[in-house]
């Protein structure tokens, strides 16, 4: 019995020992990612095309949960000595990422020693801002990106007897206002609450979020987003919960079934809502930018973005490096990435890709696809709206929702919640501060 | 004349406790140990920069008000799951022990919930109270109650506690429904021959006939309230609104994963097992002294 077992052992690891020695050495590369349902297809299509225009590397694909547990599994795997070769970040893992000096390797970097053609000018600048070093040096390679949107029940506005969607933010109070009066619950509401009602809010109204280019010059960066617009913004919803003309739908996008089941006729969340859109809106509907202050100075400057980015890992062979280089440049080619951005709706990275979409009538079918482009390239981004790099930035949306939902629960005034959010999220900096190496 | 069985040398019993011992020290020790240690660092999430603080990152979570208010709520969510948990399987107990007609029926059904994940259950609330969308919710809103657990932090209270009782009847029924019947029938036909009524049989006899029991599953609800509760808090809730139903142990949880600060999570952790060391002592030197066995 016990021979047989050790025969049966000895076979199987021959077995895999003559599978992963075929006629010369292939580097196989580690990809770790977040992705479910068809972008999980849209990843394994990525690295069976690549695995397939080539001999020399192997791209493996593997599912490691959501973007948090993405993240920890990556930072626990480091620990241990075994990180993967690229891992999928979140946009808000930026800061922790790149503070890990050592941990990395930056993409601007890695394309230079590895030699391949690689110019930072001919990607999306509203989109690779975000994942650069103030100096432009790209750190991460942008993967999946999408901005936010207003989504628009038109068949709601038209009872409701309202011509057009609002463009400005006193439009949609006044619109929220009489929607509440055909649907009682709900007139205007949102998700993703700090990333669009303070993120995407102050760059798109050309404010700060915090100094030092809302951080991306420097981790001894201070918040200051308990501004004037600010508290304006926040007084009025919360003058609108009350009657739920505006009704808070959480922190992240569990609400936005209630724009697909019509009970909210104006919601602001991500243009990546638009597949779930196409498939359960029983209305009519289009998406329009985010609506604006029109007294403000700059207003509308330019959205940020939000998604994730592949990140390469430090310490890995010469071999490794040179077959993610050579994905990057796969990944950056302009018809994968017209394809990519027209078959899942991600933004497409590379100006080239944009144009091409553009110049193919593609928009004119499917002209919500164009609106977040529109709104990331509406301006050249400035130090307000190039993006943003907070340490802990995971945990520091949950404390300002924490105190956006005081202020809508009526417990402190809009000031109030957003000095407390200024200074909660001040200590939680000064703590990363300490720990990111320099 | 002793009968017993005598085991000679040392070295035998040493050898049949040691897989015991292997086991605690590796899995309760070793980790509370690193634990404590860790909780007197302050490190990066990758661990590149590491710094020795001594108490630092205790007097830092002392300083906050949010940890205060973390530890109030924690002890009025348990406070609630725990009598609320306990009532209902007494109860369910106390009735599906009766002889019925198809009364294995009910007992299995009532055992089933226990089978159910805490973060499953949760989701499964989560569709059925879920604002606008959900049944009950509906339920409530059509009767004039404004339900709303995303902005409401007494509806998300109510919302996690149902969900944690809900989790939890089944173990504490099985538990009482196995102590109802280890209780002598004689005992209680010989009241009823004395005339005591069904509800001062109950209060008089079984009840502190089953303090056993409910001895073990107070130590046992607790110990799952305060801990064993998070898979559901993080899926109903997140600990919010405005922190409102963030427990000590979702905050460990929170700060840890979310906020990759190591040195504070293990802080925390070191001062939730004391108090729940604390609570375990205080319940064996004290209540059990009203136990009967």
């Amino acid at each position: 019995m016990v021979f047989r077992q050790f025969g049966a052992a000895a076979a199987l690891a021959g077995a895999l020992g003559l599978a992963a020695s075929p006629a010369h050495a292939v580097t196989e590369i580690q990809w770790w990612h977040a992705m479910t349902g068809p972008n999980n297809d849209v990843v394994v299509k990525l690295a069976n095309d690549f695995n397939a225009s080539q001999s020399d590397y192997k791209i493996v694909p593997t599912f490691k949960g959501s973007y948090a547990d993405t993240l920890n599994a990556g930072i626990a795997a480091f620990r241990a000595g075994n990180a993967p070769g690229i891992m999928q970040v979140f946009e808000v893992g930026t800061a922790t990422m790149m503070a890990a000096k050592g941990a990395i390797k930056p993409v601007s970097d890695l394309m230079k020693e590895q030699g391949e053609k690689f110019d930072p000018q001919s990607y999306l600048p509203a989109i690779t801002g975000y994942y650069s070093t103030a100096k432009g040096e790209m750190l991460s390679f942008p993967f999946n990106s999408s901005s936010m949107v207003m989504w628009v029940n038109l068949d709601a506005l038209k009872k409701a007897g309202i011509e057009a969607p609002p463009k400005t933010w006193p439009e949609v109070f006044a619109d929220a206002k009489k929607l509440h009066a055909t649907s009682p619950t709900c007139g205007f509401s949102s998700s993703w609450i700090t990333w669009g009602l303070i993120e995407q809010f102050s760059a798109w109204h050309n404010i700060p979020i915090g100094t030092k280019a809302n951080g991306l010059d420097g981790f001894d960066t201070v918040l200051e987003f308990n501004n004037p617009l600010e508290t304006k913004l926040l007084e009025n919803l919360v003058e609108l919960q009350k009657d739920k003309s505006y009704d808070y739908s959480g922190r992240t996008n569990t609400g936005e079934g209630r724009f697909t089941s019509g009970e909210c006729a104006l919601y602001m969340t991500s243009s990546a809502f638009y597949p779930n859109v196409k498939a359960n809106a029983k209305f009519n509907y289009t998406a329009v930018p985010m609506p604006y202050f029109p007294d403000a100075k700059d207003a509308p400057q330019n959205s940020i973005i939000g998604g994730a980015s592949l990140w390469v890992m430090g310490g890995k062979s010469k071999e490794e490096y040179k077959g993610i280089a050579k994905f990057f440049t796969f990944l950056s080619d302009t018809d994968r990435q017209v394809y990519l951005h027209e078959v899942s709706g991600y933004l497409p990275i590379t100006k080239a890709a944009y144009e091409k979409t553009k110049a193919s009538g593609f928009y004119e079918k499917n002209p919500i696809l164009e609106v977040p482009l529109k709104e990331l390239t509406n301006k050249p981004p400035t130090e307000n709206s190039r993006g943003l790099r907070f340490g802990g930035m995971v945990q520091m949306r949950d404390v300002w929702s924490e105190e956006i939902e005081a202020a809508l629960a009526g417990k402190k005034s809009a000031k109030e919640a957003l000095d407390a959010a200024v200074s909660r999220g001040n200590q939680m900096l000064r703590q990363f501060e300490r720990t990111a190496t320099k | 004349m002793e009968n017993r069985a005598i085991f000679s040398g040392r070295l035998l019993a040493c050898l049949l406790v040691f897989p015991q011992l292997a086991i605690s020290l590796i899995f309760f020790y070793w980790p509370a140990a690193q634990a404590v240690w860790q909780s007197f660092l302050v490190q990066d999430a990758f661990g590149l920069s590491t710094e020795f603080v001594w108490f630092e990152n205790y007097v830092n979570l002392l300083k906050t008000p949010e940890y205060y208010h973390a530890i109030g709520t924690t002890f009025f969510f348990s406070l609630l799951v725990v009598f609320f948990s306990l009532a209902i399987g007494l109860l369910l107990a106390v009735m599906a022990n009766r002889n019925i007609a198809g009364v294995q029926i009910y007992r299995t059904f009532l055992i089933i919930p226990y089978a159910v994940a805490p973060a499953v259950a949760s989701v499964l609330f989560i569709f059925m109270f879920q604002p606008g969308l959900g049944m009950i919710a509906r339920a409530l809103q059509r009767n004039g109650i404004d339900w709303n657990p995303v902005l409401n932090g007494n509806h998300a209270m109510i919302l996690i506690v149902i969900v944690a009782v809900w989790n939890q009847i089944s173990y504490n029924f099985l538990f009482f429904l196995a102590g109802l019947q280890s209780i002598p029938k004689s005992v209680i036909e010989a009241a009823a021959i004395d005339g005591a009524r069904p509800a001062r049989r109950f209060w008089t006899i079984v009840f502190p006939l089953l303090s056993p029991t409910t001895f073990f599953l107070i130590v046992v609800n607790i110990t799952y309230a305060f801990f064993n509760t998070l898979g559901i808090i993080d899926t109903a809730t997140e600990g919010g609104p405005n922190g409102s139903t963030s427990t000590l142990v979702y905050k460990v949880f929170l700060d840890g994963k979310a906020g990759s600060d190591l040195g504070g999570s293990a802080a925390q952790s070191v001062i939730l097992m004391i108090i729940v060391i604390v609570l375990t002592a205080i319940q064996f030197r004290y209540v059990e002294k009203k136990v009967h066995y």
